[in-house]
């Protein structure tokens, strides 16, 4: 819940006069909220919870972070399909569920 | 995994638990009042490589075990309703309300979707005028602005079927709750990190000071929690308690502004239950008087709930840190993740859970009950 995982800012454009921009963690790619880091540039790092950058981070500290939460399956528990999840822990096998993470389209 | 040599860089996880096991000459008693802490700890056997004398006490940072019954009742029934569409972090679906979570409701019928940001939710809204879109608005400080800032824009942008169901809960004032405690044996704090990322630490030199503790601001990572853990014990032997801040890659005194400006406005604070320990005084944000048009529980005159917990819960104690999960009768057995009787058993933040996957094959049996929490041999 209060995982924040730092990421890359590939691009950043105005929406409904909200500042957002493209970014990548580690491969996966998402929409992120720049409200609370107006100065945040294309290319520098910040740490990302629930679709909000919070905090700036420093290349070299997002890497290795990436990099361990990449190695303990952190990234997949993050950005995975939940509902699979949650049937994972409830060992109900997919079958019950047919949801995606995707839902709210973009 | 209890193995020093799978820690990112084995040789200075070595040199701070040589720091620490040198440092320490008697017993201390520290709590990582964060889940996402207590799940590192746990799954890296963080616990177990620490000098015997310094006991790990795991406290009540888990939101989503934290989030009272009531609250979840609440949110089962409204998202039941065949108006509204219920969005959560997927986290919550799982949670046992009375008798089903939000997962059985979705199989019934309810319209229940994961979403990834509060702002996906807010597009629902945009994209299903004719719906009712309610976001289940949970969670600490860190996951507060970004709530704050879906009601500002829902306000900004018109969007008026469009509401929260907000159950936020602040870290400073549990602290006082723990420390008040007759039965509290902590005596310093690992501190979230991305909670003061936001807040910043000015809320915290108080309490150290009138308790007497050290609180240490600390990341997630193996070696952020060993670096705290190793301020907290130095403290501890030179007979100070002050704030220090051992995560300042990611945490600035003075927090994040503009979220900060942002809570004020969106929020205020309250009286906030906390499941399994009861009310905490001012331990809560509700939804400011300028923003009570978008507060969930007032659209929705949620109304005859009859909560139950289940009587072989001892989530409380666990929330508390006055009773390891292994110490529960139930653990393992009548309550596990498939079969949970509380949420601590459902998070992968909750304690319960962490300790029944990393942990299981090698805690003894429960003990009988008792209210001396000991560390895991």
């Amino acid at each position: 819940m209060c995982l924040a995982v730092p990421g890359r800012v590939l691009e950043i454009e105005e929406k409904d006069g909200t500042r957002m921009a493209t970014v990548d963690f580690g491969g996966v790619v998402k929409e992120v909220c720049l409200e609370y880091l107006p100065d945040l540039k294309v290319g520098e790092y910040a740490i990302v919870h629930v679709g909000f950058a919070l905090q700036r981070l420093d290349e070299e500290s997002a890497r290795r972070t990436l990099a361990l939460f990449a190695d303990l399956g952190m990234l997949q528990e993050e950005f995975g399909d939940p509902w699979e999840a949650a049937a994972a822990m409830a060992e109900l096998g997919g079958s019950e569920v047919d949801g995606t993470a995707e839902e709210a389209t973009r | 995994m209890k193995y020093i040599e799978e820690f990112q860089d084995p040789e200075l996880a070595r040199r701070l638990l040589d720091d620490i096991h040198a440092t320490v000459t008697r017993p201390w008693a520290l709590m990582e009042v964060c889940g996402g802490q207590t799940h590192t700890i746990i799954r890296h056997g963080i616990d177990q490589l620490l000098p015997d004398q310094v006991e790990l006490i795991h406290g009540p940072g888990c939101p989503v075990c934290v989030t009272p019954l009531e609250v979840i009742d609440k949110a089962l029934e409204i998202a039941s309703r065949p108006e509204v569409i219920f969005c959560s972090f997927g986290d919550m679906l799982r949670v046992p309300g009375t008798g089903r979570d939000l997962f059985r409701v979705r199989a019934e019928g309810g319209d229940v979707r994961v979403v990834y940001s509060p702002l996906d939710a807010l597009r629902i809204a945009q994209q299903n005028p004719t719906r009712q879109v309610v976001f289940f608005g949970i969670g600490f400080e860190t996951t507060a602005p970004p709530n704050a800032m879906t009601v500002h824009q829902a306000r900004k942008l018109g969007i008026r079927n469009f509401s929260l169901l907000v159950s936020h809960v602040r870290v400073p004032p549990a602290i006082e709750a723990i420390m008040q405690s007759p039965s509290c044996r902590v005596q310093g704090f690992l501190a979230a990190g991305h909670v003061c990322s936001v807040m910043g630490v000015a809320e915290y030199p108080v309490l150290a000071e009138r308790h007497r503790v050290p609180i240490v601001v600390t990341g997630f990572e193996p070696l952020d929690i060993l670096e705290g853990v190793r301020r907290a014990v130095r403290q501890l032997e030179r007979g100070i308690h002050t704030v220090e801040n051992a995560y300042p890659r990611a945490v600035r005194p003075e927090g994040n502004p503009a979220a900060l400006a942002m809570l004020e406005d969106v929020f205020e604070v309250t009286d906030r239950a906390w499941r399994g320990i009861g009310t905490i005084p001012g331990s809560g944000w509700r939804l400011s008087e300028r923003y009570r048009e978008f507060d969930a529980e007032q659209r929705f005159s949620v109304t005859g709930i009859q909560t139950r917990e289940p009587a072989a819960c001892r989530a409380g104690e666990v929330l508390q840190g006055l009773l390891k999960p292994h110490e529960c009768e139930a653990f393992g057995t009548t309550c596990t993740p498939r079969n949970p009787l509380g949420a601590t058993m459902v998070s992968s933040e909750g304690a319960c859970a962490a300790y029944y996957l990393y942990r299981r094959l090698e805690t003894p049996p429960a003990a009988p009950a008792h209210l001396e929490a000991s560390p895991v041999a």
